[in-house]
């Protein structure tokens, strides 16, 4: 590695030989302007904004200092006459093309550029080529390029047909310094959902995630699509990031396990009668939690799908919930997060709200008070099962608006009460593949689904199988503070599983009496816990207690009677039949 | 010969883990029913031997109610798939004997399934009201 | 001298085969007769009742019963040798358990009396006669036994001291049972005099028992010779030798023929025919209804299978009279 010295506008500094002078020029924060460069790519100055002065021995040179190789000794000056000369011509004639471009009026101002000489052009595109060299050079999908010579150059695909090639990457868009390139979300208006604001193929996945470090999406990473990019690799100075890493199936031997699989929410299309996917504006209580964060797609700004905000919005309780046709049950969490949008909703867009509800279910530390606290706040209760919400209209008022109907059983008359914004509290329910995983554990589920606890009141957090918890609502639906609770339990259970050192085996194994055994070997095959063996050498059968999970169907089985079951032998059995059959 | 005063004695197998706790739930959610089925816990639907199922009618029970996980649950695996394969040979057994198809029965109730208890007993209960007592001759 | 102890044989339902059984000790039985005085034996000897009830009470030592129990005159004759004998033996799979006469407890005296006098096809009985308890002919009076409708075995009637199982009781083990009466060797009362262990333990067709018994398809004698080497069950014969006592010799098995039960269940079992059902099906391979029924298909008939000598002693003893089948 050769060092070498040049002084840029007088500040003398050491650089590696050869490096581009623009690089060097940011590291002693000498600034000069660029439109085709992009750290990503090559330079290959075709711009020529960042053209500057070098001195070099006695030569006088004006150079692109995109990719200009510094060597020992030379001169820099980027603000002389003539540099500032030549880059108001170059703004001039790049304002001749594209004259409305933002990133050129800025520059033209800065270089006092009012009345540029050669018009004002309306084409937007600088021809700079960070878009074609993005696409083949990093991406690797060779969508875009160059075509024609001269006045008649532009960037295309072939044939100037949409390409089959391009993977929607949005790179280009990205690059392009004069934001010419635009992305139009076409999933938004088939779908009528919110984006989801742009979220890059490698993320990390939430502000809380554990541990705090990226992931990569590798159905939409552009190098899984093209072999290409990895500029994040590029890019990592720790060089943490590796695209060959595979999926590792790892056995871990544990001696307890808690099942914490937690719910999904109801799907609100299961309600039809609500317009969810029908109208725009009406939304589940997850989308607006999403909307109210900061960091969301509308940075906390509550708005309609249109962008107003809206004036009047229908909170719709129990969607999915105590309801016949979803889930009989309560979901238990929906009264209080509705409450909480309503007091955000309005917070955030002054709008009049309006709660549709059975009943307040505000059982809770503070919660009560926080249901009146809303009834001081102005917002309307009204106690009824919405019927339907749509958009038809019956008056003046109700036109352009989301007609909600609904019998007010308090007021004891039907009303129709127009919004603009519907949001439909959703309730909980046990995730799809809740059998599927319970019968991993060997726990069972109860009827909605959720995992079945030991005992209700003494011991919510344990299963029927020994070793296995489950915490949360996996369970059954509940709040945090609820869950946390549970979690403590289940992980107090699992630690004094773990620090008892011994496994309490059960009382109820079975035995064989050997004397009676005449190794027919009936009940060898029966015993799923491979607890019964024939013996060769011995040729008898023999059961292994520590085994032996206590079914006793070999003693039902043992046509001998020699196979037996602690505390629930034959003789017992059988004195409790005459038992309860004693007259 | 069913009399009006008849009552019918079921005794009833359930299986610790799914039907017995499902009876269980039926009591805590108060759901009555017939109480003509004295329980008999046995830790699984396997543990039924079929000389249990004779002994109750030899000793005057009018049916038997056999309580198990559903097929694939079992708590010890299998353990219902063999009392379903000892049960259905019983059943062609005890036709021989003159016993009605009625009084004996295998029914899958899981652990959330109070109701199916409920709704079980009070059938075969009715059921057996209109058949009548299992007298064995004893001549 | 003393006098030599005497001993009684008597047949109630039965083929006679019990009476063979004894024949067969061949030259042995001379040693016998030597012993013991026989002063009752219907089949070889012309002693009458009324020379039995003429004895004291308790003057015979030992009183050889076989058969089962399904006639007046048959009852009437056990408690008489009841009385008549210090000690009882259940001689014979039909005393012992009711036997094969015993399934005639699948049945009712009306129906047996209707298969036999007249549904079967060979039949000539235009008059419909039957038997009749009491008849008159010429002014006598004449009367037949009551045929009751249930067989009984003989504990079942009786106090019974000691069971000979077998169908019938293999020459040796009547012998074995004969010497130990002589020398006073018997087990305590109510012993059954062969050991009480299920056959497979002596089967000569142990060793050849798979690793996991599983059945997929069940054969039958009548329709498959069986491989004379490997433990019937794994070939999927029904074969009752787990659910049955052993000291047979295993006689059966050595003709390739798969145990039929005939000695009987184990003390600890209540049940023969219900234990050997639960051990059958519970190696049965499918899981599915379907799949079980069909393979149940295959056992034609399984209480005449499982209960063939047992019926009598069985935990339900009889089909339930009064409900059709």
């Amino acid at each position: 590695m050769k060092l070498v010295t040049i002084t840029i506008d007088g500040i003398e500094t050491e650089a590696e030989d050869r490096t581009p002078l623009l690089q060097v020029a940011n590291t002693v924060g000498v600034k000069i302007p660029t439109l085709c460069h992009h750290p990503l790519v090559e330079p290959y100055g075709v711009c020529r904004i960042c053209m500057v002065e070098v001195h070099m021995r006695n030569r006088v040179r004006m150079v692109t200092a995109c990719n200009y190789p510094v060597t020992d000794g030379i001169a820099v000056f980027t603000q002389t006459d003539r540099v500032r000369r030549t880059r108001t011509m170059i703004i001039e004639w790049l304002l001749a093309r594209c004259g409305q471009v933002p990133v050129l009026n800025a520059l033209a101002a800065e270089y006092g550029v009012t009345e540029p000489r050669f018009g004002r052009g309306d084409d937007t595109c600088i021809l700079c080529g960070l878009c074609v060299k993005v696409c083949s050079d990093v991406v690797g999908a060779n969508v875009l390029g160059f075509f024609n010579r001269g006045t008649t150059r532009y960037v295309g695909t072939p044939y100037d047909e949409p390409s089959d090639k391009c993977i929607a990457c949005t790179a280009c868009a990205q690059v392009c310094p004069t934001g010419c390139i635009t992305v139009d979300d076409e999933a938004e208006q088939i779908r009528g959902e919110l984006p989801l604001g742009p979220r890059t193929p490698i993320y990390i996945p939430t502000m809380q995630a554990v541990p705090h470090q990226p992931v990569i999406d590798a159905a939409s990473c552009i190098h899984f699509k093209t072999d290409a990019c990895r500029v994040c690799a590029t890019v990592c100075e720790s060089k943490a990031i590796d695209h060959g890493q595979q999926d590792r199936v790892e056995d871990i031997q544990v001696g307890s396990i808690i099942v914490a699989t937690g719910f999904q929410p109801v799907d609100a299309a299961k309600v039809p009668q609500y317009g969810y996917g029908q109208y725009p504006n009406v939304f589940t209580a997850l989308q607006i939690e999403h909307m109210v964060n900061a960091s969301g797609p509308t940075n906390g700004q509550v708005v309609l799908k249109s962008g107003d905000k809206p004036k009047a919005v229908g909170i719709i309780h129990c969607v999915g919930s105590r309801d016949r046709n979803v889930h009989d049950y309560c979901s238990r969490v929906c009264c209080m997060y509705s409450l909480k949008l309503a007091h955000l909703v309005h917070e955030r867009s002054g709008a009049k709200i309006y709660n549709f509800y059975i009943d307040m279910r505000a059982a809770g530390k503070g919660y009560e008070e926080f249901y009146n606290h809303l009834l001081e706040e102005g917002c309307e209760f009204i106690r009824g099962r919405v019927a339907e919400v749509s958009d038809w209209a019956v008056t003046p008022l109700e036109r352009g608006k989301l007609v909600i109907r609904v019998e007010d059983t308090l007021a004891a008359c039907v009303r129709r009460i127009p919004v603009d914004m519907v949001v439909l509290s959703t309730g909980l329910e046990a995730r799809a593949d809740a059998n599927a995983v319970r019968r991993l554990f060997n726990v069972s589920c109860s009827s909605d689904g959720w995992f079945l606890e030991r005992h209700p009141k003494l011991a919510p957090v344990s299963t029927f199988t020994d070793g296995v918890f489950i915490a949360g609502c996996a369970q059954g639906p509940k709040d945090i503070p609820d869950t946390v609770a549970q979690a403590g339990a289940a992980a107090a259970e699992a630690m004094s599983l773990i620090d008892r050192g011994q496994v309490e085996l059960e009382a109820y194994t079975a035995f064989i009496d050997d004397a009676r055994c005449s190794g027919c070997q009936v009940c060898v095959p029966l015993c799923p816990f491979s607890a019964i063996e024939f013996n060769q050498e011995k040729k008898v059968t023999q059961l292994n207690g520590a085994l032996c999970k206590g079914c006793g169907t070999c003693a039902a089985a043992c046509p001998s009677g020699a196979a037996q079951q602690h505390h629930f032998m034959d003789a017992q059995i059988t004195a409790e039949i005459e038992g309860v059959l004693a007259q | 010969m069913a009399t009006a005063t008849f009552e019918p004695r079921i005794v009833a197998f359930f299986c610790n883990w799914c039907t017995y706790t499902a009876s269980d739930l039926a009591g805590t959610a108060r759901l009555a029913y017939e109480p003509n089925a004295p329980v008999i816990r046995v830790m699984c639907s396997g543990r039924v031997d079929p000389q249990f199922v004779l002994k109750a009618l030899e000793e005057g029970a009018d049916g038997v109610l056999i309580g198990g996980c559903h097929p694939g649950d079992c708590h010890y695996q299998e353990g219902n798939y063999k009392a379903l394969r000892r049960f259905r040979l019983l059943k062609r057994v005890l036709k021989d004997f003159g016993v009605d198809d009625e009084r004996v029965r295998l029914e899958w109730i899981s652990a959330s399934e109070g109701d199916r208890v409920q709704h079980v007993v009070n059938e075969m209960t009715n059921q057996l009201r209109r058949l009548g007592p299992w007298r064995q001759a004893r001549s | 001298m003393a006098a030599k102890p005497k001993v009684a044989f008597y047949w109630c339902a039965s083929c006679g085969g019990c009476e063979e059984a004894v024949v067969d000790l061949n030259e042995t039985i001379l040693t016998v007769v030597d012993a013991v005085d026989i002063v009752l034996w219907p089949v070889a000897m012309d002693f009458k009742k009324h020379d039995v009830e003429a004895m004291p009470d308790q003057s015979i030592a030992v009183a050889f019963i076989n058969g089962a129990v399904r006639m007046s005159e048959q009852e009437e004759w056990v408690h008489l040798l009841r009385r008549k004998a210090q000690t009882v033996v259940a001689f014979g799979s039909c005393a012992h358990l009711g036997g094969i006469p015993g399934l005639a407890n699948l049945n009712t005296r009306r129906e047996v009396f209707d298969t036999c006098y007249a549904d079967v096809p060979s039949l000539q009985n235009p008059a419909a006669t039957r038997p009749q308890g009491t008849s008159v002919q010429d002014h006598l009076t004449l009367t037949l036994p009551e045929f009751f409708d249930t067989v009984k075995a003989l504990d079942q009637v009786v106090g019974v001291d000691y069971y000979l199982p077998g169908c019938a009781p293999p020459a040796d083990l009547i012998w074995g049972a004969i010497q130990a009466i002589l020398a006073g060797t018997l087990p305590p009362k109510g012993a059954v005099l062969s050991p009480n262990k299920a056959a497979c333990d002596v089967c000569p067709r142990k060793d050849s028992k798979p690793e996991r018994l599983e059945i997929a398809e069940v054969k039958r004698v009548a329709t498959h010779i069986a491989d004379p080497d490997t433990c019937f069950l794994a070939q999927g014969f029904v074969c009752m030798g787990p659910a049955t006592r052993g000291g047979c010799g295993s006689r059966c098995v050595e003709g390739n023929m798969p145990c039929r039960g005939c000695f009987g269940p184990m003390d600890e079992v209540s049940d023969q025919g219900a234990k050997f059902l639960s051990a059958f099906a519970s190696v049965l391979a499918p899981k599915d209804e379907a799949g079980i029924d069909r393979l149940l298909d295959q056992v034609p008939d399984p209480t005449g299978t499982f209960y063939r000598f047992s019926l009598p002693t069985s935990l339900l003893r009889r089909r339930r009279i009064g409900v059709p089948v």
